[in-house]
């Protein structure tokens, strides 16, 4: 049995412009010990979805379906029995290390009440063991600086705080929500090689979102590509990168800039990320797709399974896709 | 009442944001601001408080001055509010019709928070975009010193200015104006300091256009939101320090009066049983008040849409 | 932290030497000296008055030996109108009267406001929000001079529960009137601050990390929400002080409990400007006071700003 089965989640948001579609019936699970990555640009939904897993979507938010792990759904437990599973075993690094720390407590303090929730460790023994878990993302003199405030690091010290942070109690499944974007590119290498390690190390199952394929690449062994709040393909990485099935996969891959092929301009997808108010209807991509016709527009197309480990929401034939 | 700093800082942000700048972000402000039940309100409150103050004296039956001798003295029992001998609000304790009076205050008290608050929109709109604009030793001097002013306590200092200088009520308009701008040009300030560092300004700066023009033709269009919204969150401050100081006997001369003295007077007069003295002036005081908080609330809200 | 505490006293000190001279320099330029009356005085006894109070010595002299009194011996000189007694005296008549119903003031102005404002927050868009919005919205309007006759009309006149004014240090029960007057369009101001500032704070990213380590609601909130939220509320604190102080003039006419307030407008009718000095002197060093306790508070929560 997969560790985590989410099956059918949708996320609304109540406006005063409308219903906000965030998240469209996704369905997808995780095997223990196994890196997932999603894909999608921003306000694809990808985010939402996992803030949903762990009841972290803002008060106007609402979710249906269901995310079953170890024999609970997630979306239906009680807050008391969530916070039992947050961080102590489903766990999150966020996007932006600046402001997900909280600047007005010591980072010892922020990490130390994790343990002493979670483990009921006395305070002395819960800051021993952030400062082991600093020097396991290798902060230089994490004795010292574990005294210090957010504001006294560096972007890339902060995410490690962050990583470290999220770590203490050993999480069977780590979400790492965009931990590069707001980095610098030489420290987002850094930080991508230092989550590839640990997550080797602690063996823990590890959804990585990013909108950067690269990232997907070199971290994980299957990936779900998401527009519009819904799944578009998914496939292991390599398949998928060697032969995408959906438009909107390809779409992606040939925007990325290749060193190795002479180019004359970026190729960069059409139009714009659809607009999520009201609800959906047709394919979310038609209106940027080159291969849309009539039925694309009016009906959805359903996630399907091809292949072996391979699925894809689209009409068109894969040949025509694919070719 | 208190103008929210920190909702005023984000406003500044939303309205100097490019991408939000231009004409949709004045038609979708307009359009918030109709659909605006509170708001609304408010703007009905202010036509009203405004009609009253500029036509009221033309349904009067008496002046504001004239003692009406068949209740001096009585008032208590015959100065109360009645349609029959023409006084719609009673009488004050000498016999005057408080109808007029009324008029009179709201017309005083309103123009006395517009002009503090215009006061405060020339003096605090220059001031702050100078500083912003120049910034470095000029900005801090002169933000040093809004600092060492707003510091005092001015109603204090205006008192004593009030008392040295004669009370008139030139003196009035100079001492609310000379305190109302402080806060103004810390927010104007802010706000061009954002918008200095912007593009399209440091464009105009390399190819030589001169600071006033540059301040005059790309500062202060985008200062128009935060101003208007401050300027009218303003003026029921400005009309409730006038209050204060009319209610000390120190604001406005007889036979002049204001809603403050008027509230002063009935106030002083409650244990005598004539309740209407007290009523209908905080009536208006209260309306004008709710109206001009509820417009410049509705402005905010409609120029920096955000769930609050 | 020490050295931030010294960058505020190297500016409050300036401010409130700048303060003493703007007062004093104010008095002299005032039209007509303090002791021009309707009936001219004569000339010899008009220049031995000004012996007397030191009129007649150049003005940089005037204003030096005014401010060595404060400083060195906290000495206001004496009053221009009772022959008799000194400023000091005066006020420190009426000081621990306004200190203390002040003081209740401002307590209960801060913690209603900031409770009220944090619950409406926290129960955002309920029935308990809505009626925290009410209830500052219309306080906002009633500011102590409204606040105060209508105390007296329903406490005094119709309920007859509380006296209608004047001043017992041991009976609280004249205590609650002025206490009311005073902290109301406060509270309802710090409650709105507190609400729009405690729901900015519920909504950013480090809360969202704080609930994603599993605390419960009421610790993410007390722990991770309150100190910055507070934050606003806190810078609000000193204009708030101000805007007290200057309400317990109000507070003093209306309700007779004899404070500063009626020293300040005593002197003001009676033009005692020695008087009206003192406590203008007194009551801005209260407030350069408050503010950099305020700041060193600020400076406490907020570890960014303190270096």
């Amino acid at each position: 049995m997969a560790l985590l089965d989410v099956k059918d989640l949708s996320v609304r948001f109540d406006t005063p412009e409308g219903e906000i579609h965030a998240v469209n019936g996704v369905s997808f699970s995780l095997e223990k010990g196994e890196t997932l990555g999603i894909v999608g640009e921003s306000g694809s939904g990808k985010s939402q979805l996992n803030f949903a897993l762990l009841g972290l979507l803002a008060r106007n938010g609402r979710t249906t379906g269901q995310a079953m792990f170890d024999g609970k759904n997630l979306l239906s437990i009680s807050e008391r029995e969530l916070n039992k599973i947050r961080a102590n075993r489903i766990a999150m690094v966020f996007q932006d290390p600046m402001t997900s720390l909280n600047p007005y407590m010591r980072i010892s303090d922020q990490m130390a009440e994790v343990i002493m929730l979670h483990k009921g460790l006395s305070k002395r023994a819960a800051i021993a063991e952030s400062v082991a878990m600093l020097d396991a993302v290798k902060i230089p003199d994490a004795k010292n600086r574990v005294r210090l405030y957010p504001h006294e690091f560096s972007g890339g010290m902060r995410q490690r705080v962050m990583i470290a942070m999220s770590l203490l109690c050993h999480p069977e499944i780590l979400i790492a929500d965009e931990p590069t974007t707001a980095l610098d590119v030489t420290v987002q290498a850094q930080i991508m090689e230092l989550l590839s390690e640990l997550q080797r190390e602690f063996g823990m199952a590890t959804i990585l979102i990013t909108h950067d394929l690269g990232v997907v690449a070199g971290f994980c062994e299957r990936a779900i590509v998401m527009y519009g709040g819904r799944i578009m393909e998914e496939a292991p990485v390599d398949p998928l990168f060697e032969t995408p099935t959906h438009p909107y996969t390809r779409g992606l891959l040939d925007a990325i800039p290749r060193v190795d092929e002479e180019q004359e301009a970026l190729r960069a997808i059409p139009g714009n990320p659809p607009n999520m108010t009201g609800a959906p209807k047709g394919c979310p991509f038609a209106p940027r797709c080159g291969f849309a016709d009539e039925r694309c527009r009016i009906e959805t197309p359903e996630l399907l399974t091809f292949g072996e480990d391979r699925a894809r929401a689209c009409f068109r034939p894969i040949e025509e896709v694919a070719a | 009442m208190v103008i929210d700093s920190q909702k005023m800082k984000s406003l500044a942000e939303a309205t100097s944001r490019e991408d939000v700048a231009g004409r949709s972000l004045w038609a979708d402000a307009r359009r918030r601001f109709f659909s605006n039940k509170a708001a609304m309100f408010g703007l009905v409150l202010l036509v009203f408080v405004t009609l009253f103050a500029l036509f009221g004296n033309y349904i009067a039956q008496w002046s504001n001055e004239e003692i009406d001798f068949s209740v001096m003295g009585m008032v208590a029992e015959q100065g109360g509010p009645s349609i029959a001998n023409g006084h719609y609000f009673g009488t004050d304790d000498l016999g005057r019709d408080l109808f007029a009076r009324t008029v009179q205050g709201t017309q005083i008290s309103l123009a006395v928070g517009i002009i503090g608050s215009a006061i405060a929109v020339v003096v605090g709109t220059i001031y702050g975009a100078t500083a912003g604009y120049f910034g470095g030793r000029l900005d801090n001097f002169m933000m040093r010193a809004v600092d060492i002013l707003l510091a005092i306590p001015y109603m204090f200092v205006l008192i004593l200015l009030l008392v040295m200088y004669g009370r008139s009520i030139t003196m009035l308009f100079v001492g609310v104006g000379l305190i109302s701008w402080l806060e103004m040009s810390r927010i104007v300030r802010g706000q061009t300091l954002t918008l200095k560092g912007r593009e399209y300004i440091e464009a105009a700066r390399a190819i030589g256009v001169p600071a006033p023009v540059i301040i005059r033709r790309h500062i202060l269009p985008n200062l128009i939101g935060v101003v208007t919204v401050f300027a009218t969150l303003l003026v029921p401050n400005m009309i409730l320090t006038e209050s204060f100081i009319s209610f000390l006997g120190l604001g406005v001369q007889e036979p002049m009066t204001s809603l403050g003295a008027l509230i002063s007077e009935g106030s002083g007069t409650i244990s005598y049983g004539t309740l209407w003295q007290l009523a209908f002036p905080l009536l208006f005081f209260v309306l004008t008040l709710f109206g001009f908080f509820f417009v410049g609330d509705g402005l905010r809200d409609a120029l920096d849409p955000k769930d609050r | 932290m020490i050295v931030y505490i010294l960058k505020r006293l190297a500016i409050a000190i300036p401010t409130l030497l700048l303060l003493i001279i703007f007062s004093f320099l104010l008095m002299h330029a005032a039209p007509g000296g303090p002791f021009t009356q309707e009936r001219e005085l004569p000339a010899q006894v008009l220049a031995n008055l000004n012996a007397k109070y030191g009129l007649d010595q150049p003005l940089w002299k005037q204003i030096a030996s005014y401010i060595w009194g404060i400083v060195a011996h906290f000495d206001f000189g004496p009053s221009f109108v009772y022959k008799d007694r000194t400023v000091n005296e005066i006020i420190a008549q009426g000081f621990p009267v306004t200190l203390t119903y002040g003081g209740v003031s401002f307590v209960v102005a801060v913690v209603a406001g900031v409770t009220l404002g944090a619950v409406a927050a926290v129960k955002h868009n309920t029935i308990i929000d809505y009626f925290a919005v009410g209830v500052s919205i219309g306080a906002q309007v009633l500011p102590n001079f409204v606040m105060a006759p209508i105390l007296v009309i329903v406490f005094t006149l119709i309920l007859g529960w509380l006296p209608g004014g004047g001043w017992r240090f041991s009976d609280p029960s004249y205590w609650i009137m002025p206490v009311i007057a005073l902290s109301t369009s406060y509270m309802a101001s710090i409650a709105r601050i507190m609400r729009s500032s405690m729901l900015e704070v519920l909504n950013s990213n480090h809360i969202r990390t704080a609930r994603a380590k599993g605390l419960p609601g009421h610790r993410v909130i007390w722990r991770h929400a309150l100190k910055p939220a507070l934050l606003p509320v806190i810078s609000y604190l000193g204009p708030a002080f101000v805007a007290m102080i200057t309400g317990s003039v109000i507070v003093d006419i209306y309700f007779s409990t004899g404070g500063i307030g009626k020293a300040f407008v005593d002197s003001a009718l009676n033009r005692d400007y020695a008087v009206m000095m003192g406590v203008t002197i007194l009551v801005g060093a209260l407030t350069i006071l408050f503010n950099l306790v305020v700041d060193i508070i600020y400076g406490w929560i907020d570890p960014k700003i303190r270096y």
